[in-house]
């Protein structure tokens, strides 16, 4: 069982590592999870994305999070990608299986994939 | 929709807009039934929205608050035989006491029962995507309860984020462990 002594070694472990966290210029990775994008399936997207950002050890990199209706309901899930300097990337139609190919090509590699943003 | 765990999702994100400190998802199961409850210390509604806080037309037009999650969530109830109970306390009335409760009744062998689905996959996005406030889940299958508190993690988390990757996945496990009943 997961226990509350694993969560205090976790806190531990990530003491130092906050700090660096709050300091740090990130990627923003944010779903939108109106009624529209929860029932399109944002849930799993921004699960798969939190999973996948944390596989390819870039947590401290990029963060994760949500708003609400972007006001493209038909494109939902629709995931917006924020990085400093750079503009904006919009993702429609999301999928878990085009979130992975994001994280690994757009996040990691730097390259948007053009096929899936919005036209 | 196509699970409740998603409709559950939807209000319990109009708790976070509503400014809840503490949200609580508490579902109960019999051989019949299923009650999710959706409470929170959020500002509440005044009576003019709550009294057309269930219909879709209606409430898309005067705030964006509500829109169609509540209609979707009653015609999930509503088509097993069960039904939805608002219960709204507004800030500007009851300053000590205010927040929203949802109640909605399922009879779960009906044929048009949407599933539960993954519940655990409901609380963990609230968390994560709401690492500042907290929720408080119960799920009672009668013979098992599942639950979880964010209060408690806090208290042994410290500063650490909610959301902060290990704790999630931490989280995730244990619903899930909770679930599957793994031994230790």
């Amino acid at each position: 069982m997961k226990s509350l002594a694993e969560l205090a070694a976790i806190r531990d472990k990530m003491k130092d590592k906050v700090v660096i966290r709050e300091g740090s210029q990130g990627i923003r990775v944010v779903v939108g999870m109106a009624t529209c994008g929860i029932a399109a399936g944002a849930r799993p997207v921004l699960n798969t994305f939190v999973e996948e950002v944390a596989k390819a050890d870039l947590s401290d990199k990029v963060s994760v999070t949500q708003t609400g209706c972007i006001g493209i309901c038909q494109y939902e899930p629709v995931v917006e990608i924020y990085e400093d300097g750079k503009d904006k990337v919009t993702y429609v139609k999301m999928t878990p299986e085009k979130a992975v190919e994001i994280v690994e090509k757009h996040l990691k590699g730097g390259k948007v994939i053009a096929d899936y943003i919005i036209k | 929709m196509k699970e409740l765990s998603l409709n559950i999702l939807d209000i319990a994100e109009n708790s976070v807009r509503a400014g809840a400190n503490l949200t609580k998802i508490i579902i109960d199961e019999t051989d019949d039934t299923i009650t999710v409850a959706i409470s929170d210390d959020g500002c509440g509604m005044t009576e003019e929205i709550l009294r057309n806080v269930t219909d879709p037309f209606c409430t898309t037009r005067t705030t964006r608050k509500v829109g169609l999650g509540i209609p979707l969530l009653k015609l999930a109830a509503e088509q097993t035989g069960g039904r939805v109970d608002i219960v709204s306390r507004h800030e500007s009335q009851y300053p000590d006491s205010h927040g929203t409760t949802t109640t909605a009744l399922f009879y779960k062998n009906h044929i048009d029962m949407t599933p539960l689905g993954d519940i655990a996959a409901t609380v963990v996005t609230l968390i994560q995507c709401n690492p500042h406030i907290d929720f408080l889940f119960t799920h009672n299958m009668g013979d098992k309860v599942v639950s979880l508190d964010t209060r408690e993690l806090r208290e042994v988390l410290g500063d650490v984020p909610l959301n902060t990757v290990d704790v999630i996945m931490w989280i995730k496990d244990n619903l899930n462990e909770q679930y599957n009943g793994r031994a230790e």
